[in-house]
């Protein structure tokens, strides 16, 4: 935890405390905790079943935990609903996109921006958004199920950026992408972190993450493994090994 | 064929399939955004005649006040079932929803047995809807064109709603994704409310033209309309609003064909036949002409 440093004297925008979700009677985190402060870049990495994405999803009310809590701008919101977390300033981008391929892009953006929607900021946003995302003003009136998967990753950032929240939750934007598609989605995720977007990034591919987070939690088997400053988890933890199951065989200096 | 029979034969359809469009478009729209197979939608027509036959047979209100109030009462009894009933079972199997939509339906049918009468009352029609015109040399009541003009005005203003409004936009991502509607902020309350309103109003439409067919209200009389309302959308699909009106317009068309070919003797088997058409395409094609955006979930 050395690696707060400065952010340390202030109250994070998101909180998890001992957190406990299950699918039925599988317990899929068992006593998860986590800290997110204001403009950071938070990555959360492990293998598949891990429970990176189960925790995304208990943070965005889409799965209500069996015990713990979530505090969020100094609020309870454990168990809450998810259009109300997103009301109150958190977007998540889905695993897998689920762009509405029934809508068109311009259908889908107005959905991301459904409860604040304002033509007229609509519009101020749209011309922001263009210029990060040029190809959603190519497709603008084509439908989202005739997109690429990239350039649907593309409209689903965009679609939960249109909100304004104060917390962007990326759930495995990469995941599925060719090389140079995810290229694209990390570097956009680096120039949403400039603009000082708070985002909590969960990824399989830990050392594309590492590589750009300020902190990160490493997840394995429901729990958290390893936390701490990105860089020195790229360096010090032999990702592979936690990867392989072999918690014993991972080493932090 | 002669003019005449080409037109009568066309006259019928679009009144038959504009009241049958209108019935299976209520049912669709619930399970669209609910996936909640309604079999309380024949009730909700139900009440809405009752309140037509009070209001036409005990006030002396202007017709179109007695409509408005008629179709309000289809409203009022979509929302509250939702709202007493369905709600309490959100997120649970499909048949649990199922379930709950036979208690709602069977709860209401009792009700109006005992409250108002087991015995069929007569809802009284506007003279004009038996006002005879003709219609290039066929003579055929006003109503018949009235749900056709009726209709062609009510999916008009639903696809521009669905189409341009934000809250058209949020009902379509809701029936192709509840759960990532829910994640960009539109409130499942919201959108399931309006559903059951929508449906509830369109019942009551059906109310007022399927009441003055028939002349007459009585507590089971939401079953043939229901029926109506699944053959339908059992052709034309259960996944597109789309479908839902070409459903009632094929059923309308095939039910006619079949009133003209059939021998005489044959004629009482029309429903019997159509059931065969209806099994045909259970089997072959049971997405439906219209396939939709299918998918299963259910909401949480």
């Amino acid at each position: 935890m050395s690696s707060i440093s400065e952010a340390t004297d202030r109250t994070p925008i998101l909180e998890v405390r001992d957190l406990y979700v299950g699918y039925g009677s599988v317990l899929a985190l068992q006593g998860v905790s986590l800290d997110i402060y204001e403009g950071e870049l938070v990555s959360i990495c492990g293998i598949n079943g891990a429970g990176k994405s189960t925790v995304l999803k208990a943070i965005a009310g889409v799965l209500k935990p069996k015990s713990g809590h979530i505090i969020f701008k100094n609020e309870e919101v454990t168990g809450k609903n998810p259009e109300y977390l997103h009301k109150k300033g958190m977007a998540l981008v889905p695993e897998g996109r689920e762009i509405f391929s029934t809508l068109s892009v311009a259908e889908n953006l107005r959905i991301g921006a459904f409860g604040r929607y304002n033509s007229r900021r609509f519009a101020d946003d749209l011309a922001d958004y263009f210029d990060l995302f040029p190809i959603l003003k190519e497709r603008y009136h084509q439908s989202g199920g005739l997109l690429s998967g990239g350039e649907q990753q593309m409209l689903a950032i965009a679609r939960g950026l249109i909100s304004h929240p104060d917390l962007l939750l990326l759930d495995e934007p990469s995941l599925g992408l060719s090389p140079t598609r995810v290229d694209d989605v990390f570097e956009l995720i680096v120039k949403l972190k400039e603009r000082g977007i708070t985002i909590l990034l969960v990824e399989q591919n830990a050392e594309r993450a590492l590589a750009i987070a300020d902190r990160a939690y490493l997840f394995s088997t429901g729990t958290v493994e390893f936390d701490g400053d990105a860089k020195d988890l790229l360096d010090n933890v032999d990702i592979t090994s936690v990867y392989m199951g072999g918690k014993k065989g991972a080493h932090i200096l | 064929m002669s003019t005449q029979i080409f037109v009568e034969f066309t006259i019928n359809v679009l009144s038959m399939g504009s009241l049958y469009a209108l019935i299976s478009l209520g049912l669709v729209f619930v399970f669209g955004i609910c996936r909640i197979v309604n079999y309380a939608y024949g009730e909700f027509i139900t009440a809405s005649s009752y309140a037509l036959y009070f209001l036409g047979t005990f006030t002396r209100l202007p017709w179109a006040l007695v409509f408005i109030l008629g179709v309000s009462a289809g409203v009022a009894v979509g929302y509250l079932s939702e709202l007493i009933a369905f709600r309490a079972f959100r997120g649970r199997s499909l048949d649990a929803l199922l379930v709950t939509s036979f208690a709602v339906s069977i709860v209401l049918q009792r009700t109006f047995q005992l409250t108002i009468s087991p015995r069929a009352k007569a809802v009284p029609v506007p003279a004009f809807f038996n006002h005879n015109m003709t219609v290039f040399g066929v003579v055929t009541p006003l109503r018949n064109i009235l749900i056709i003009g009726t209709t062609i005005l009510l999916l008009t203003v639903f696809a521009l709603i669905m189409k341009y409004t934000t809250l058209g936009i949020a009902m379509r991502s809701a029936s192709e994704n509840f759960v990532t509607a829910r994640l960009m902020g539109v409130p499942a309350n919201l959108v399931i409310s309006v559903a059951f309103v929508i449906s509830g109003f369109l019942a009551g439409v059906v109310a007022i033209f399927w009441s003055a067919r028939t002349g007459s209200v009585e507590p089971l009389m939401g079953a043939p309309p229901l029926l109506v309302g699944f053959i339908a959308v059992v052709i034309g699909g259960m996944n597109s609003l789309v479908g839902a009106v070409i459903g009632g317009f094929v059923y309308a068309i095939l039910s006619n064909i079949l009133s003209l070919t059939l021998p005489s003797g044959m004629l009482s088997y029309r429903d019997a036949v159509m059931f065969i058409i209806v099994i045909a395409f259970l089997v072959l094609k049971p997405e439906g002409l219209v396939r939709g955006n299918y998918q299963e979930e259910s909401i949480g």
